[in-house]
């Protein structure tokens, strides 16, 4: 069976310091597929470049078996790849509802119609607020969005994954800045709806990937050391190497 | 009803009535006034359309209502002096001359947004400003059309049913104009369009994750604000009867920026608001003094760091700000 | 064409590009050390004009009163960066755009209200006024010369303060990381009003060193600020060395193409035609050159590394 997303020998740098060397990743349909590494090792711009905002200085990004190392983003998104960002990424002045249902219509195609309202068109709407209440945000709908916490702004951030209906979802840090519980709530979230998509999930909470994971590549210096499921790749010498040496801990 | 589609339509409603009751009470100067502030307000909502909903800071906005004007000047000059009876089109006839001021205006917009548009912050401002600088001195270097000492347009526009001669007629049509303009950019702001255009302002990166491509949107918006401004620029060419390279100068696209802002960008009765303060403004500082731009220069300064929101915030301050 | 006009209009053209440099370099410097978008810097180029003038005629010498009226100008733009300025740096760009609108509206009633609505010529020394043979053709006025020479000196001079002074240092750092500068301990606000005075002096050099051929006058700046705007976005904005290239370029584009395009395009149409056609063309030339230049390189000709 094709990979849903493979990657080869990709390389990118940013004036001489390589931040991608030679990455070859292979993602499996429906798995959801962890890149842990330390600091710095890189795994933002993998990100970047498997979603269209940079392009690798060389290697190759295959997508259902479609070469896409060239495509700008916004056809890759329409071909069903969509990201979640680090740093929340939403827009802040628009309300809840707004913001997903920005994420529903721009899945529906019919984006360039400047006549109907379209806080009128009821089956955008009912879709967004079915999404809310799958991501538990029903009751903040109608609110501005800044005036949400970080933590229901990771929330709306799967919310509008999950509106894009991508088959491929790039998961950069969902976790970032969460407490404990809004973490384990994160968890159960990703838990359900694991399966229904391929994920590639970027994540430092080693508790959170050990948990969701099918497999699991360790990313040191833009290069993958090991691809693996959680059991091997919790006994690796070479990771806890890797890891011991940055101090970051964690495994 | 809200408290800003109220002020909305007390704006609109004052603007209908009160220029026609002073030009029939033996006042025809606030009539012209009127025209001129209208004609603006135009001007000032297509921008609004770019500026505030779209967050894309144009500088050069002057140049489409001298595009616009220079459609009317242009072909009302040659009906006069001859040079293009080839084409077979009455060149007087505002049913000629309105359309083509629009697609001059939206073609202008469509070649110069579509470089504008690759760059982002800064330059954008600075090159929308030099784009309409371009203009500015290609008109001024045609000796034909009078360079830099301007057109005198002799007669105006021919529309069927109206005639733009009578002043009370030339209000009525830039007053429809406006409230069409006002509906149009409303239409297009509720829309799926206005949503994706008003999300590129907030976070631009994050449609273009969703699969849309924030470029043709914002270029599409450019366009038709073009295009509506260049209608004004015709309104006002036939308001001044006079036009000159000096209408699209910087400054008056600075100008345009200001009543936007000064009015509420983002608000439907912002633009005309802005529009009617600084006319007004403008009218009586100037009547008081020789130096009047100094208090005027002043005062932007003082709106721009202390004053959020502009007229529309201050008028509807009470509800909350939504 | 003949080769002595060539000569003349290329020295023509350099001469408009030093000066464009000028300013260009201010505003570029302040740009992309204080990230703020100053209109106003037009403005200075006015002041700077108008305070050589004065001081011309009372102090009875041109290269007196420039040497005076340089750290005046430093002195206003200083105030303007801590009076107008400081409070928007942490504002957007439109909000810089519109107050220093503001602020050319306030200094050019000013300027109105201290020298009158007319435009006042600057006398230069007979020594500086005389012309300069270099060929038995080839005549041109000493003081073109001297613009050169001082536009040239006075890059040279911002070459070297920005490259090999400690100032230079901490300008060049806080054009690319303005925490660290701040982190080190350096006064950042001291570093913005020196920068802003800086670019106020050259802003005022270029107008003092025009106001002797054109006169000083209300509303000078304005159309040498697009100019040196463009002159920016060509070069890269926040790259001095971009400025200068591009203010060559700009400056020589602008002058060949006004002096000799109607000759290039008589080549290929009509002599009527071209007559036509080369005024419009050549006015929107460096317009054309910046479109061309922004339709491959959205960052200019030098993008700063890092921003």
């Amino acid at each position: 069976m094709t990979p849903v997303l493979e990657t080869r020998r990709l390389m990118k740098s940013f004036g001489g310091i390589i931040a991608t060397n030679d990455l070859s990743l292979s993602v499996t349909k429906g798995e959801l597929h962890a890149i842990i590494g330390p600091n710095g090792a890189g795994k933002t711009t993998l990100i970047t470049q498997l979603c269209g905002t940079q392009t690798p200085d060389s290697g190759s990004i295959r997508f259902k078996g479609r070469d896409i190392t060239r495509m700008p983003a916004h056809r890759r998104a329409r071909l069903g790849i969509t990201r979640s960002f680090q740093i929340t990424s939403l827009i802040l002045e628009m309300s809840v509802l707004d913001n997903v249902a920005l994420a529903v219509q721009a899945r529906q195609g019919s984006s360039f119609d400047m006549i109907r309202p379209a806080r009128s068109i009821k089956a955008i709407r009912d879709r967004a607020m079915a999404l809310l209440a799958r991501v538990g945000l029903q009751d903040k709908a109608d609110m501005i969005t800044r005036a949400l916490s970080h933590g229901e702004h990771r929330h709306m951030e799967i919310a509008i994954a999950l509106a894009s209906e991508a088959e491929l979802m790039l998961l950069d840090e969902p976790m970032a800045g969460l407490g404990h519980e809004e973490s384990r709530a994160m968890v159960d979230l990703l838990k359900s709806i694991k399966g229904k998509h391929t994920i590639v999930l970027i994540e430092h909470d080693m508790d959170a990937v050990f948990a969701l994971a099918d497999r699991i590549s360790v990313l040191v210096y833009g290069h993958i050391i090991a691809t693996g499921a959680p059991a091997e790749i919790r006994g690796n010498k070479e990771v806890e190497a890797a890891y011991l040496g940055e101090e970051s801990g964690g495994l | 009803m809200t408290r800003r589609t109220l002020l909305t339509l007390v704006t609109m409603g004052l603007l209908a009535v009160l220029p026609p009751v002073f030009y029939l009470t033996g006042n025809p100067f606030y009539l012209d006034l009127a025209t001129r502030l209208t004609i603006l307000a135009i001007a000032a909502v297509s921008l609004n359309l770019i500026l505030g909903y779209g967050g894309l800071v144009s500088f050069g906005h002057a140049a489409y209502l001298g595009l616009g004007a220079y459609a009317v000047g242009i072909p009302a000059h040659h009906w006069l002096y001859g040079g293009l009876e080839g084409i077979g089109l009455n060149t007087t006839s505002g049913l000629v001359q309105i359309p083509l001021a629009v697609a001059v205006c939206a073609l202008f917009a469509l070649v110069t947004g579509a470089i504008c548009l690759r760059t982002k912050g800064v330059y954008f401002i600075m090159i929308t400003m030099a784009f309409a600088q371009m203009v500015y001195y290609a008109i001024v270097s045609i000796e034909e059309y009078g360079g830099d000492d301007g057109l005198v347009i002799d007669s105006r526009s021919e529309l069927p049913g109206i005639s733009l001669d009578d002043p009370l007629q030339l209000f009525a049509l830039s007053y429809v104009g406006l409230v069409v303009a006002m509906g149009l950019v409303r239409m297009i702001v509720n829309s799926r369009f206005g949503m994706v255009l008003q999300g590129a302002k907030g976070n631009n990166e994050r449609v273009v994750m969703l699969g849309l491509n924030t470029y043709a949107f914002r270029l599409t918006a450019y366009v038709v604000s073009g295009a509506i401004a260049g209608f004004a620029g015709a309104l006002l060419g036939n308001f001044t009867t006079f036009i000159s390279p000096e209408m699209m100068d910087w400054t008056r696209s600075g100008e345009l920026m200001f009543m936007v802002i000064l009015g509420g960008a983002t608000t439907s009765a912002g633009p005309v608001l802005g529009a009617a303060a600084f006319i007004l403004l403008e009218e009586a500082l100037s009547s008081l003094t020789v130096y009047w731009h100094l208090p005027f220069g002043l005062l932007l300064i003082a709106v721009v760091l202390f004053g959020k929101g502009g007229l529309v915030g201050l008028l509807s301050r009470r509800e909350g700000g939504k | 064409m003949d080769l002595s006009l060539l000569v003349i209009q290329t020295l023509n053209g350099l001469q408009l590009g030093l000066l464009l440099f000028l300013v260009a370099s201010g505003l570029t410097l302040v740009f992309g050390i204080l990230d703020f978008v100053n209109l106003a810097h037009a403005s200075l180029y006015m002041v700077g004009a108008f305070i050589c003038a004065t001081l011309t005629f009372a102090l009875g010498n041109f290269l007196l009163a420039v040497l005076v009226a340089l750290p005046i100008t430093a002195a206003i733009g200083w105030a303007i960066e801590r009076f107008v300025a400081r409070p928007l740096y942490a504002r957007d760009h439109l909000d810089h755009v519109l107050a220093t609108f503001g602020l050319i509206l306030v200094m050019e009633t000013l300027a109105h209200m201290i020298w009158g609505p007319q435009g006042i010529a600057v006398p230069l020394p007979a020594w500086l006024n005389g012309q300069v043979a270099l060929s038995e053709t080839l005549v041109i006025p000493s003081f073109r010369l001297v613009i050169i020479g001082a536009g040239l000196a006075a890059a040279g001079g911002l070459f070297w303060l920005v490259n090999y002074t400690r100032l230079g240092m901490l300008i060049r750092a806080g054009a690319s990381n303005r925490v660290m500068v701040g982190a080190l301990g350096i006064n950042i606000e001291m570093l913005f009003g020196l920068v802003f005075a800086l670019g106020a002096a050259l802003a005022g050099l270029a107008g003092m060193l025009v106001a002797p051929i054109t006169e000083a006058s209300i509303g000078m700046g304005n159309n040498v600020i697009i100019t040196a705007f463009v002159v920016i976005i060509v070069g890269g904005i926040g790259s001095m060395k971009g400025a200068f290239i591009a203010a060559l370029l700009i400056g020589l584009i602008d002058t060949l193409g006004r002096a000799f395009l109607d000759d290039l395009f008589k080549l290929f149409m009509s002599s009527a035609a071209a007559e036509t056609s080369a005024p419009a063309i050549s006015a929107m030339l460096i317009y054309i050159i910046m479109a061309l230049v922004l339709a491959i390189r959205p960052q200019g000709l030098f993008p700063p590394k890092v921003r």
